[in-house]
């Protein structure tokens, strides 16, 4: 898959600690335009962090994050820039709550992108509408189901044109009834060709929007396969392990 | 009692009454509006830890807090004359209550900013937004509706706090009172206006205070 295709992002021996605990011991991922990569693996072990090192929540200790020819692992790093291409969907959604939905959204394409207010009005309402929601614009997040502000959220980070979406466990702060329509959302953005790192405990999800599985365990990757390959005949002992306690 | 108040009496202070609320009213005014200035501005240089400055405003908030009203304004104004540093009573006034004020607004703002969640502001990171758009369009309209009602009981702190500026030669509510009760030995009913006055003062100002609380309570929370 990568192969064929252009790198986005390349990630090599990355390492980051809390402390003295280590969370991420060298972690190598090549990142392909249009790629989606589900990382799974035990809580804790650090998939979390892994994503949100890559859009600079996280400082790091030593590797290398290419993008765009630069290095995002290094010390100055303009990340309000490299924010507004690698965009984030977070587990508690976080929606702004003192305003309207639309305003959620444009705040990043017009404060941040100075973009002109009615190309990115237009761009707003033809994504909300994509998720069904164009009718809930001028609503305030408290007025929404979780399952509604995820896809608030998501569509908050799309309206940013970002080269790559990562998300980290949208799904699981959702009413089980609510989860389905999320991963509907960002099964259509595969399908579309978005770039995205997902980690997500939805292992049916993960199978079916999955181009790459990305198993982590203890701060380093087990087992890198495709989605078919990692479910049906992992490599691992580890992720056998894993997948055998989600086979109820 | 009502039927022992000498009644023309009453009607012949209220115009004395009038003026001192007018000048309360200014410097509360002028007092509750700069140190809103002060508080907004220092609580967001303490908040992004700006290093020397921080230190200075974390030195000024434990005097200010830490004095007495009357102690600063006999300082700014018996004491800075001393160096050449003239202001008329009305400046001392408005400067002592600033000086005042602004420690408890910045306190008040801070803790309102403290209470912004980390992952609102990752989340706001996260669109791009710099330090600047983050403090402005995140943290501070979420501070300020966390912060109103404290900031609402300083300002009514502020308001009464006028009450000693006598001290420094001002005919505020409080000086008008003593005057009269001294001149003409009416107590009683100079001091029912007193305390009438002050509560038309205060009164309206705590009730808009109260409806502006539910206003953004309701506006900002709640899931």
């Amino acid at each position: 898959m990568t192969d064929s295709k252009e790198i986005l992002l390349e990630v090599q021996q990355l390492q980051k600690s809390f402390g003295d605990r280590i969370v991420l011991n060298g972690i190598d991922l090549q990142v392909g335009k249009g790629e989606v990569i589900v990382i799974l693996g035990p809580s804790g072990c650090g998939k979390s962090t892994f994503l949100r090192c890559l859009n600079g929540l996280e400082s790091v200790q030593g590797g290398v994050i290419q993008y765009r020819g630069q290095n995002l692992a290094e010390g100055n790093v303009d990340w309000p820039e490299v924010r507004q291409h690698i965009g984030m969907v977070f587990q508690n959604y976080d929606l702004f709550p003192h305003m309207t939905v639309i305003d959620n959204i444009l705040l990043g394409p017009l404060q941040v992108q100075k973009r002109d207010k009615n190309e990115a009005l237009q761009q707003a309402e033809q994504l909300l509408d994509r998720v069904g929601l164009l009718d809930r614009k001028d609503a305030y997040p408290r007025q929404l189901s979780g399952g509604q502000k995820q896809r608030i959220a998501i569509v908050r980070a799309l309206c940013m044109n970002p080269d790559i979406i990562l998300f980290d466990e949208v799904t699981a702060s959702l009413d089980p009834e609510m989860v389905r329509e999320v991963l509907d959302v960002i099964l259509g953005l595969a399908n579309q060709g978005m770039t995205m790192i997902i980690v997500t405990h939805e292992m049916g999800f993960a199978k079916s929007v999955g181009d790459r599985i990305v198993f982590i365990d203890q701060g380093k990757i087990c087992e890198i396969a495709t989605a078919q390959q990692f479910f049906t005949a992992p490599a691992t002992e580890r992720a056998q392990h894993f997948l055998d306690i989600f086979q109820y | 009692m009502l039927m022992n108040l000498d009644w023309e009496f009453i009607v012949e202070s209220l115009p004395l009454y009038g003026d001192a609320m007018w000048l309360t009213v200014k410097l509360a005014f002028w007092g509750i509006l700069f140190s809103l200035i002060i508080g907004l501005l220092f609580s967001v240089i303490l908040y992004y830890k700006v290093s020397v400055v921080s230190g200075v405003i974390v030195a000024y908030i434990e005097l200010s807090r830490n004095t007495p009203l009357l102690v600063q304004l006999f300082f700014l104004y018996y004491g800075l004359p001393k160096i050449g540093l003239h202001m008329s009573e009305m400046t001392c006034a408005i400067v002592g209550l600033t000086f005042l004020g602004g420690s408890y607004m910045t306190e008040a703002f801070r803790s309102g900013i403290e209470a912004v969640s980390k992952s609102q502001i990752e989340s706001g990171l996260s669109i791009g937004l710099s330090k600047v758009q983050l403090a402005r369009h995140v943290i501070l309209p979420q501070a300020l509706a966390i912060s109103i009602p404290s900031l609402g009981a300083n300002a009514i702190f502020l308001l009464k706090e006028t009450s000693i500026v006598g001290a420094i030669a001002l005919m505020d509510l409080m000086n008008v009172a003593k005057d009269l009760i001294g001149m003409h030995y009416k107590t009683a009913e100079s001091l029912t206006l007193l305390v009438l006055a002050y509560l038309v003062l205060i009164l309206p100002l705590s009730l808009v205070l109260t409806w502006v609380e539910r206003k953004v309570r309701y506006a900002e929370f709640g899931d």
